[in-house]
């Protein structure tokens, strides 16, 4: 019998949970001998309000060494969820992005959401007169939160995706007692482009033409991204990402956005990306739509809507 | 006012969703639905943001199809900005939006559908589950695995991430192929393919055959049909062709992506977060009511094995033929969307090998000269799920100033909602249900794939 684990995700994509399958055939084992699945409605039946659906009104979940959250908190059903999760698990981790620093969906929380859910209903394509449902679906919530900002989180494992081999230390951990070992270098200390000093670079170009590179050759032959002027979050963003010893953009020739969220624990990759641009003599208005550099961390109050200039008397 | 049953979460799905059945007073079914329980706002809050970005960004609305939002979204913006795609650049995101099809279909037939067939629809829930078909049939539960860990690693080795890609870019692709790397990914397509026509057999043999009484019965709906089709001779496609919208009668009238707007549209009930499409097309409205359905059309694998003309390549249409044979042209019984799923498998495996042995995927030209700016663009690909559609608009600067979306599974919203209620209504009688029951009207919805 193994360890009793309970899934579950919130304001998410389910990629979180693919990673947990792309552990590929390491999988078995885990499924079948070192835990022992009690909860998990993407691979699994159990039923919040019992399994004839007539279970009364509070949800229930049963109890778990290890608990898993994927997702952000976007509405009241989640909240409900991850304080159930958290009042039946001894182990609660937050899986994802979304889950420790709000992940894409919480670039929501740079816009007035109210006016943005109800502008989802008059879309284009969206018959006219049509109002935002209201039976049977849960309250939104006034903004994205992190798991953390709502209740006590144990474990903490960022990344849009999170890497497989991560996922398996962390269970691995809790299972043999002993703190997990992960990554708490940055980008680009693990990444082997060449990189040749400050350079003649001072604005930062858009990702519409490809890096400069010969593709029979190495990574470790190609220039940095940054140094080739391109906007490349690798200094700010926690590594981990890394399959084969490459960060996984870098892989395929493409700059990081920093989906592993902030290197510094608690860090802002804005403020800290705008501070590194600007020590090696980059512009920063450069940068079009600065605020998308926090795409992955709209949690924790970082992304909030703008101000809305005021007004002036007559 | 009697009882209801509250099933929640639906699950081995993907997607957040809940039933709720109304019983009256005689215990019978007064009403049923499936909400879609989740709202996460993506139209918005991608205003403002660069559409180079986007296209990287749109990713997180499905992780378990971000190949389909990734290349629709770069379509989109390819029309946006007025570019067209080198023809390498256009074949890859073809070969991975493809490649990542056919990891998808394993993962729902054998992870999250066949649970219900292996261990039987009765069995009890803590078994009825992926990890039950590993202590029921290990061999064939190990294959699966390795193979759908072989579909996923193909495309994370050679475009850096397999789940929220970056490698497609607008006007084309981030790096050419090499010469090893398509060496490889052949044999390893060749594998895939073996195991596509095994999987095919196993389950006409040990599910199709078996339960075929169930498929005959359980959520059956008549709908009409929407998909994808070549643009010279109808045959089935998944990354690029003309749609294909269907009557129940079979007629059908074929459009242009550009054009989706006189075609569909989006009905919108106060109980699912999840919008309805319709054919606002054939002009009668929308209704979900089971005798006299209004404007309702199904997407996704049976939608669009019953459009197409016949498969554009030999194995999968075959497997069609066969199909077309039993189940007649435009087929119906939603369980068959399991039968079709797999009949797209093959052809999945079967296209890139066509693609690895086009004489120009190593080409080196694979990006266009691209320059951010006003324009709009609407990109369509066929998902998993259905049909997806991205419309975007940009501003002076190559940001997005307006967007809308028709992702894949919603079009099924609609039609999952009467198959759910098909199912209660004619499987709980006089207040009798238990859980083999209501497992049986999550079958109904577990079909689509939501």
């Amino acid at each position: 019998m193994g360890v009793t684990t309970a899934l579950e995700a919130l304001s998410s994509c389910s990629g979180c949970e693919i990673a947990i399958l792309n552990l590929g055939e390491a999988l078995i084992p885990l499924l079948t001998e070192q835990i022992d699945i009690v909860h998990a409605p993407i691979l699994m039946d159990h039923k919040y309000y019992g399994q004839c659906g007539d279970g009364g009104k509070s949800l229930q979940i049963p109890e778990a060494v290890i608990g898993i959250v994927s997702g952000g908190v976007s509405n009241e059903e989640h909240i409900e969820v991850l304080q159930e999760m958290r009042k039946k698990c001894k182990v609660l981790i937050a899986l994802g992005s979304c889950a420790t620093q709000g992940g894409i969906p919480a670039l929501m929380n740079g816009q007035d959401s109210e006016q943005s859910f109800d502008a989802i209903f008059q879309t284009l394509s969206t018959d006219p007169g049509a109002g935002r449902p209201d039976r049977i679906v849960p309250k939104l919530l006034d903004r994205i939160y992190g798991l953390d900002e709502k209740v006590v989180i144990d474990l903490q494992l960022p990344g849009c995706p999170p890497n497989p081999a991560h996922i398996a230390e962390v269970i691995m951990s809790v299972l043999e007692d002993r703190e997990p070992v992960l990554p708490t270098k940055s980008v680009c200390d693990t990444c082997p482009t060449r990189r040749q000093g400050k350079g003649v670079v001072d604005t930062v170009k858009r990702f519409v033409e490809n890096a400069d590179f010969d593709p029979n050759k190495p990574i470790s032959d190609m220039r940095c991204l940054l140094e080739q002027g391109f906007m490349c979050m690798g200094p700010v963003t926690l590594a981990g990402c890394a399959k084969r010893g490459v960060p996984a953009c870098i892989e395929a020739r493409v700059p990081c956005r920093g989906c592993f969220g902030s290197v510094r624990p608690k860090g802002n990759q804005l403020l800290d990306m705008m501070n590194a641009l600007a020590s090696n003599g980059i512009d920063c208005m450069s940068v079009v739509d600065r605020r998308s550099i926090q795409r992955f961390c709209g949690a924790h109050g970082n992304l909030r809507p703008k101000k809305k200039s005021a007004v002036k008397e007559v | 006012m009697g009882k209801v049953l509250t099933i929640q979460p639906v699950t081995r799905i993907e997607g957040h969703a809940r039933i709720s059945i109304y019983l009256n007073d005689d215990g019978n079914v007064e009403e049923a639905y499936m909400s879609l329980m989740s709202l996460r706002g993506f139209e918005k809050f991608i205003e403002g943001r660069p559409a180079e970005e986007v296209v990287r960004i749109v990713t997180r609305i499905c992780g378990i199809c971000p190949w389909m939002h990734h290349t629709a979204a770069n379509k989109a913006v390819d029309g946006c900005f007025g570019v067209t795609p080198t023809l390498t650049g256009h074949k890859l995101r073809e070969l991975l939006q493809v490649m990542a099809h056919i990891n998808d279909k394993i993962l729902h037939f054998f992870f999250l559908a066949a649970p219900d067939f292996v261990l039987g629809p009765d069995a009890d829930y803590s078994v009825r589950n992926v990890m039950g078909v590993v202590k029921a049939a290990p061999e064939l539960a190990t294959r699966v695995v390795k193979m759908r860990q072989l579909g996923q690693m193909m495309i994370d080795r050679f475009a850096g991430k397999a789940i929220h890609p970056i490698a497609a870019v607008v006007g084309g692709f981030s790096k050419p192929m090499l010469e090893s790397e398509r060496t490889r990914l052949l044999k390893d397509a060749q594998i895939l393919l073996d195991f596509s026509l095994y999987a095919l057999d196993y389950a006409k043999n040990n599910v199709f055959n078996k339960y075929i009484d169930v498929f005959r019965e359980l959520g059956v709906i008549n709908t009409g049909f929407l998909g994808t089709v070549d643009r010279a001779d109808g045959s089935f496609r998944l990354y690029d062709g003309r749609q294909r919208l269907m009557k129940t009668d079979g007629t059908f009238v074929d459009f242009e992506g550009d054009d989706y707007l006189d075609y569909i549209g989006e009905h919108v009930e106060p109980w699912s977060y999840g919008k309805m499409p319709y054919a606002k097309f054939w002009n009668e409205g929308f209704s979900l009511d089971l005798d006299a359905p209004k404007g309702i059309y199904r997407a996704n694998t049976l939608a669009r094995i019953n459009v197409c003309d016949q498969m554009a390549t030999p194995k999968a249409q075959e497997a069609l033929e066969e199909f077309r044979s039993e189940f007649g042209r435009p087929a119906q019984a939603t369980l068959l969307y399991h039968y079709a799923r797999l009949i797209e498998l093959v052809y999945a495996c079967e296209r890139i090998i066509e693609l690895l042995n086009w004489e120009g995927i190593t080409d080196t030209k694979v990006r266009a000269k691209v320059e951010p700016k006003g324009g709009r663009g609407v990109g369509v690909v066929e998902a998993p799920r259905g049909t997806l559609i991205h419309d975007y608009t940009t501003d002076e600067n190559g940001c997005i100033k307006e967007a809308n979306m028709i992702v894949g599974t919603t079009h099924n919203i609609g039609p999952m909602n009467m198959s759910v209620k098909q199912a209660a209504t004619s499987l709980i009688k006089d207040g009798n249900y238990d859980e083999t029951i209501l497992n049986k009207v999550e079958m109904a919805v577990r079909a689509y794939d939501p």
